[in-house]
């Protein structure tokens, strides 16, 4: 089975909500990957909405990149709400 | 538990000065409760480690599906049979989250259901225990899916992610397994005749000291476990993972009406624990080596699937090639 293609499954668990990665399957293709993956991850009701995607066909950063990549913006205060005091008065905003 | 005996290939624990740069982040990252992810570096011997007890763990889902089928066909009734097929369903189910952690280590998963085929790696102890009768079913969910929980309880922690997150997703699927077998027994002390009645504390005599001895030999003589635990693979030791599984499991066998067999099994106010009687070490290092009841059969059914299946997967990569070919031309 390890010859079979490896897809990742994402699952959207409500309408209106994002589809979230919950695992992987192996499939000969991707109508049996639909398959395997409705019988793996959604047995309790977990979905309204099935994503499959080969593996391989997803770029991931590596690890190695996490400081250019994201540390960037640990420094940027100022791009959160909370950055800007305002007077009472001004109410909910 | 379901993994026991997991070599780690460590005689002793390196210092964090011993360490090379690389082991010593790795290890701090560790401390800090930071989780490894798939494409973070680490120590061989870690990665090594993990995939000897995911699959272990994974093989421990899979053989254990095999007790059980056998009473799928003679469950009491329809209910009964839908809840049993429901559960073993999980199993199966539980073994594939399994496997795909392992996968993200880079273990093929065919190399390694090879591995447990020959007989090279295992799986628990507790399924070369044969399911005798209907009240089995009962007490394989509530003591043995039981004893699997405490140990899974915990390893939701474990420091790897992928199997950090299947236990927490098995742990949510696997409450619904030990209350469908505790109710099994409830209802045979409750609303059974006599005859069923012995049939419950006949099956719990029988699984009693087995579901002890899935949480693996005594701390002293775990030497693999001081690793594991450093690398927070394991997050409690044997002895004290039995230890919570049996205060928790007294209060509910009382209910129940029953007793175990173990006579000296009593509170111990001063501990705050239960005392328990000593285990026989010499029966759980036979049936891990394969010589319990039901090795061989759990075995020869294993090769038996994977044999018969060969035409099902062939076919199904002839016809999805096919389609293949077929949308190219369209």
């Amino acid at each position: 089975m390890s010859d079979w293609t490896l897809f990742e499954v994402f699952v959207r668990s409500k309408h209106g909500l994002n589809h979230k990665h919950v695992g992987s399957v192996h499939a000969a293709d991707a109508a049996m990957a639909m398959e395997n993956a409705r019988e793996l991850y959604t047995r309790r009701s977990e979905g309204v909405s099935i994503w499959v995607v080969p593996s391989a066909a997803i770029t991931a950063s590596s690890p190695d990149e996490k400081e250019p990549l994201f540390d960037p913006s640990d420094d940027k205060v100022y791009r959160h709400a909370t950055f800007y005091e305002l007077p009472k008065e001004v109410g909910h905003m | 538990m379901y993994a026991q005996l997991v070599d780690t290939g460590v005689k002793r624990l390196k210092t964090l000065e011993e360490m090379s740069p690389e082991e010593r982040a790795f290890q701090e990252k560790i401390d800090a409760e930071i989780k490894i992810e798939p494409k973070n570096w680490m120590p061989d011997g870690y990665r090594r480690t993990l995939i000897r007890q995911i699959s272990q763990h994974a093989h421990s889902e899979i053989v254990g599906m095999l007790p059980e089928k056998n009473w799928l066909t003679r469950a009491p009734n329809f209910k009964r049979k839908l809840q049993l097929l429901a559960k073993i369903q999980d199993e199966g189910g539980h073994g594939l989250y399994l496997y795909s952690a392992m996968e993200t280590l880079g273990a093929d998963r065919d190399e390694e259901v090879a591995k447990l085929h020959s007989g090279e790696v295992k799986y628990s102890s507790i399924f070369n225990y044969p399911a005798l009768s209907w009240a089995d079913m009962g007490t394989i969910g509530w003591l043995v899916d039981g004893a699997a929980i405490v140990n899974q309880v915990v390893l939701q922690r474990t420091s790897y992610g992928p199997y950090s997150r299947a236990m927490i997703r098995i742990c949510k699927e696997e409450s619904f397994h030990q209350r469908q077998g505790y109710q099994i027994l409830l209802h045979m002390m409750r609303n059974g005749t006599d005859e069923q009645k012995a049939m419950v504390q006949d099956s719990i005599n029988r699984f009693w000291w087995p579901a002890l001895m899935m949480f693996g030999p005594h701390d002293s003589d775990s030497p693999n476990s001081a690793q594991s635990m450093a690398w927070k693979i394991k997050r409690m030791s044997n002895d004290d993972l039995r230890q919570r599984f049996i205060d928790q499991t007294i209060p509910q066998l009382e209910l129940l009406g029953c007793t175990v067999p173990d006579p000296d099994l009593k509170w111990n106010a001063e501990r705050g624990h239960y005392d328990f009687g000593e285990i026989d070490w010499s029966e759980f290092y036979d049936v891990v080596k394969g010589n319990g009841p039901c090795n061989r059969d759990r075995l020869r059914i294993r090769r038996k699937a994977i044999e018969e299946g060969t035409w099902v997967r062939e076919a199904a990569s002839a016809y999805a090639a096919k389609q293949k070919q077929k949308n190219a031309a369209a």
